[in-house]
């Protein structure tokens, strides 16, 4: 989230679309509530089926699952149509001036630099034009054709009302009255706040989908403002903990990137990493970026990374392919490549798609070890549980460890939320049996690991051996300990430039600002620095005071970065440093510094007049309308087809689907046909249950205790389905019989003149646990992902359905 | 629940002595159930069934977000889930918490042959009192929102007590503590219903002309009451009565048979006890249904007429 829970109660306008916060999101989504009870505040969802969340909402409309950017770029023209934009914000915040290169082009469904032998872009062209000094050039009278706003609308002048409504099925008059309640937060005193998950992420084109709204609301000016911002619900709980230290393939803490296996050497790594600023006078904060990896290093290595070893960068891992993802993990399990797995809190055989495919990759493993508080499905893979799980344990020779780990309320630590707040949360109970924590087995694993390479030598045991490990009992650090690591240390005494302050060799830093290139600090991750100081445990303040009932309480716990609570909030206030929004400021220029309610997301002095962007993460200081190089499939969204569809790409049939998203062959060949495979189905979660967890805990098995799908009366009528009958859905990957809920909440769309029905599939259901079993809703799903990120395709493929009668027992 | 608070009776099953009330200085209660927040999440269920340690058995999904399918001795509350289309060819989800009504007139009460088994607190709270219980069955044939139950296991009545045993040491109801919207409030019933007041201009502003608040006098008001965005209309959530009334089985029974109460209740008490010893938990007979089933339709046929 840019902006925090509590501060949803600002919006004037809360638009649910990608997500179903009210169903997924019952705690935080009181805000909402909130938001229309006190502020007035109206709500509006868009979604394929009308959720909880659309049955206290203010609108509603359907959606075509996989269509969102259609939607969001007719809104895009509308706005730019009707003038619906907050101009001063827009000229001065983003960069609609700025000048794209000569060469940027899109035709026929592809941006310009398409590689068709490799599926990817060169994107040299994706760039802007640069003057002599090598700043961007601009237009601030926005007459070039070749400014971002003018690409823009001639971007997004094929989305017309007619097209959206062809594509997305959406009703014309329907999308037509939210375009226009949207367009009223233009005005600078207003807001509205997106709020999304899951519903955005998990499509081949997701990245872009939230690219899209950000370029709304940064349109409408509704970034950095109170009751704005783009407002991604976390699902899990510590899921934002776990992007913000970088447990990804291709990612270190703090979103530091790992290295590729071309910048051989760190100075290769720093030169595509230290973003000069593209315009004058620009922080570009990244430009700091040194000192947070060699603070990085520090933490890791200790005094093992010196100057002379580039700070121990031959250590690191360096990719040979973009990204180590899950479904190429799965991969590289079914073709043999990959023989160990290590499931830590993960349950793939429930949680990834084309379950037949996940089945068949953990039989072809020597080891398999699950660390889960749970009895997991993927525990149990191959143990035969009939029809949901056919396994025959006689021809899988995968040995299983199956470790079982405490759960939150059985260990101390911190989790992070939506909002960015580090928690800290105190152990409550022992934990059951023989459950140890996360930390004392991973310790356990590396002990043995640095003994056998201590021992035996191997490959390259350096990385390995070198790791620095002073912790007061080193077979089990303690959480405090590590949360100390990851806010960082002076490791010598350091004296500050400008006020000449001395901060002692050995204590606590308080700021990233603190940290340098020089291997004199220490930081595990840099973002997280300030969050335990020498004034104590930050993450373990409780103090609810909310100065201006303003949804900031910046004694509550604590935020990264810095304890900011809204991100981009210089943003908040005008060329002149006062608050678009006079009733809800957030910070403000007094004359000599910035002041307000929150830490601000600027240099503290930096006169509003001198021409810094407030968008300091960003080389030229801006929002990003058009997303130069930085994403896989285009500076601007486009409409793409969902990899499985039930018609074709009306806007480009050549290019139909993402051209840049990876497809193994053997997944491809997995994609289904429309004329086998007619519906499109969409998976998702219902409020009684927490993932695959729940089915676990007897009282949410009393609540929804069976597998169900549910499909609109007009397609039951015409199938012959009654309520609550059994019905076997059907994709090219396999098949769930189940209940049927037949409802008036899926009606069919009129997509490119044809009505297309829409099947829900939740997805809590699998053969462990209390709840009654299930075949599990990705037994349906197509194995492939989104073109940057590789989150699979959960949310729209194509299936059939049958009337059929229930499942023999097993 | 067990009789823990009668100094605090106001009203007592089969009894005409009235009871102490030493506590009628207490303020009347009552829960507010916001239709318009509610998002039908269940935590109250959930709260329901930790609190009063319920746990009914894992059922089936049966055509509906309804789990378990219906009210029972276990299930004490329930979400039902009602899809309507309006006038405008629009489809609202009428999402309504489901259980006791707690009346102000309460017909199970009146029903109730056991003395003391059913009584009313000084806040107006309804509670069945188990120990006193002999399971006839006349509490559900009383009750005109169709909400107590009878238990297979133990043959005694059960329904929500809106957790009388919180309330009376301060607490708010479980149900109401565990929304996570703010959608059930609990309170004085002044304060409820001016609150409901302020929520029902705020449903009319949004286009809900007809958003009233549910409290039917038919009943004597209750001490569980709904905001409704169709007031008009509360059976468009899930059957809610329009106009409830109490069985005219239970207006005879309290009426005609009113100069032979005394003996009638004694003697039904002590026939009550030898009937459940010797022969089992009472059951309604089929005579009296074909009775009440006519008084019924005589009272509907003077409705229209009247109407």
């Amino acid at each position: 989230m840019t902006n925090t829970w509590q501060d949803i109660r600002n919006a004037n306008l809360v638009i649910v679309m990608g997500g179903n916060a009210a169903e997924a999101h019952p705690c935080g989504f009181k805000w909402v509530i909130e938001a229309k009870i006190e502020n007035g505040a109206k709500l509006v969802v868009v979604d394929p089926r009308f959720t909880r969340t659309a049955s206290v909402a203010d609108y509603y409309a359907p959606i075509r699952p996989g269509t969102d950017i259609a939607f969001l770029s007719g809104l895009m023209r509308y706005l730019l149509e009707k003038d619906a934009i907050q101009h001063e914000y827009v000229r001065s915040y983003t960069n609609a001036s700025l000048i794209v290169r000569e060469g940027f082009a899109f035709q026929d469904g592809l941006f310009s630099g398409y590689d068709e032998g490799r599926h990817g872009y060169d994107r040299s062209t994706w760039d802007y034009e640069l003057d002599e000094k090598g700043f961007a050039k601009s237009d601030d009278t926005w007459q070039d054709p070749r400014c971002v706003i003018n690409l823009l609308k001639q971007h997004v002048a094929r989305y017309t009302p007619e097209m959206v409504s062809r594509i997305c099925g959406t009703p014309q008059d329907k999308f037509l009255h939210i375009c226009e309640l949207i367009a009223a937060t233009a005005a600078p005193d207003k807001a509205m706040t997106s709020l999304f998950a899951l519903g955005w992420t998990q499509h081949t084109v997701g990245a872009q989908n939230i690219r899209a709204m950000a370029m709304v609301q940064l349109l409408l000016g509704n970034i950095g403002v109170a009751g704005g911002g783009m407002n991604a619900l976390r699902g899990h709980s510590n899921i934002q903990g776990l992007t913000d230290v970088g447990l990804l393939s291709n990612q270190m803490p703090g979103y530091l990137t790992l290295p590729n296996d071309r910048e051989t050497t760190f100075d290769d790594y720093m030169k595509t990493r230290l973003f000069k600023p593209l315009r004058d006078g620009q922080t570009s904060y990244w430009q700091n970026y040194r000192k947070f990896v060699v603070s990085l290093q520090k933490a890791l290595y200790g005094d093992a990374a010196t100057a002379e070893n580039n700070w121990a960068y031959d250590w690191l891992p360096k990719l040979d392919v973009p990204l180590y993802d899950i479904i190429k993990a799965f991969e590289m399990m079914n073709n043999g490549e990959l023989t160990g797995y290590i499931c830590q809190g993960f349950n793939p055989l429930q949680a990834f798609p084309d379950r037949g495919k996940i089945r068949r990759g953990l039989s072809k493993l020597k080891f398999l070890v699950t660390m889960d508080p749970l009895d997991t499905e993927t525990s149990r893979f191959w143990q035969d549980f009939g029809p949901q799980n056919p396994a025959k344990p006689s021809e899988i020779q995968t040995e299983v460890f199956q470790l079982p780990t405490t759960c939150f309320a059985e260990e101390s630590g911190s989790l992070v939320n939506s909002a960015r707040w580090l928690q800290w949360h105190w152990k409550a109970a022992e934990a059951p049996g023989i459950a140890k924590s996360d930390i004392w087995i991973m310790t356990g694993i590396f002990q043995r690991l640095r003994e056998l390479y201590r021992k035996e030598g191997g490959a390259f045991p350096d990385p390995i051996l070198n790791l620095t490990w002073k912790y007061t009992d080193p077979r089990a650090p303690d959480p405090e300990e590590l949360a100390k690591e990851m806010n960082g240390r002076a490791l010598t005494d350091l004296t500050d430039a400008t006020t000449g302050a001395v901060t002692k060799g050995g204590t606590l830093l308080d700021s990233f600002a603190q940290l340098r290139d020089d291997g004199s600090t220490s930081a595990g991750c840099w973002i997280f620095t300030g969050s335990f100081t020498e004034k104590g445990n930050m993450m373990a303040r409780r103090d609810a005071t909310d100065p201006r009932e303003q949804g900031i309480a910046p004694n509550w716990a604590w935020a990264w970065p810095a304890n900011r609570r809204i991100l981009y909030n210089r943003a908040s206030a005008d060329l002149n440093g006062k608050a678009w929004n006079p009733k809800k400021p957030i910070i403000e220029w007094n004359g000599t510094r910035w002041v307000g309610l929150d830490v601000p997301d600027y240099g503290p002095t930096v006169k509003p007049t001198d021409g810094v962007g407030p968008f300091i993460m960003n080389a030229e200081g801006m929002g990003r309308l058009f997303a130069r190089d930085l994403m896989a499939d285009g500076p601007f969204p486009e409409h793409y087809e969902p990899m499985e569809s039930p018609v074709d790409n009306v806007l480009h049939p050549k290019v139909a689907h993402n051209p840049v998203a990876r497809v193994f062959a053997d997944d491809r060949a997995n994609f289904g046909k429309r004329e086998d495979f007619p519906f499109v189905a969409t998976t998702y979660r219902l409020t009684e249950h927490f993932h695959f967890w729940t089915k676990h805990a007897l009282i949410n098995a009393i609540l929804q205790p069976e597998e169900f799908v549910e499909i609109g009366e007009a397609l039951a009528k015409e199938k012959g389905i009654e309520q609550g009958g059994w019905v076997k859905v059907s994709s090219k990957r396999g098949e769930v019989v189940c209940k049927a809920y037949v409802t008036k909440r899926i009606k069919p769309l009129t997509v490119d003149g044809k009505p297309t029905h829409v099947i829900g599939v939740p997805l809590h259901w699998g053969f462990t646990g209390q709840a009654r079993k299930g075949y599990g809703a990705n037994t349906l799903t197509p194995s492939v992902g989104d073109a940057n990120t590789q989150t699979p395709e959960f949310k729209a493929f194509l299936v059939n359905v049958e009337k059929t009668t229930a499942p023999v027992a097993a | 629940m067990s009789d823990l608070q009668s100094q605090d009776y106001v009203r007592r099953s089969a009894t005409t002595i009235t009871p102490p009330a030493a506590r009628s200085h207490e303020d009347q209660v009552a829960k507010l159930i916001d239709v318009s927040r509610c998002i039908g999440c269940k935590a109250c269920q959930s709260a329901c069934m930790e609190w009063n340690d319920l746990r009914p058995e894992i059922g089936h999904f049966e055509g509906s977000y309804e789990n378990p399918a219906d009210l029972g001795p276990s299930v004490w509350t329930l979400m039902k889930f009602a899809e309507y289309e309006n006038e405008q060819g629009n489809l609202e989800w009428l999402i309504r918490k489901d259980g006791c009504m707690h009346c102000e007139d309460p017909g199970c009460l009146k029903a109730c042959p056991a003395p003391g088994a059913i009584v009313q607190y000084a806040n107006g709270i309804v509670d069945f009192i188990s120990d006193k219980c002999i399971g006839c069955g006349y509490c559900v044939k009383g009750c005109p929102f169709d909400v107590p139950r009878i238990s297979k296991v133990d043959h005694k009545a059960y329904k929500c007590t809106l957790c009388s045993d919180r309330v009376s040491v301060g607490l708010e109801p479980a149900c109401v503590k565990a929304c996570p919207t703010g959608a059930i409030m609990f309170g004085s019933k002044t304060d409820m219903t001016d609150w409901a007041g302020e929520r029902i201009e705020d449903l009319k502003s949004r286009g809900f002309e007809k958003a009233g608040l549910y409290d039917p006098p038919e009943v004597g008001g209750t001490h569980v009451m709904y905001v409704l965005h169709h007031a008009d209309k509360p059976s468009l959530y899930s059957g809610l009565p329009d106009k409830p009334r109490i069985s005219p089985l239970v207006q005879v029974w309290k009426g005609a048979i009113k100069p032979l109460a005394v003996f009638g209740i004694a003697a039904a008490a002590v026939f009550g006890f030898f009937h459940w010893v010797t022969v089992g938990p009472n059951e309604v007979q089929e005579e009296d249904e074909l009775e009440a089933d006519r008084l019924l339709r005589e009272m509907k046929e003077e409705e229209e007429k009247s109407s």
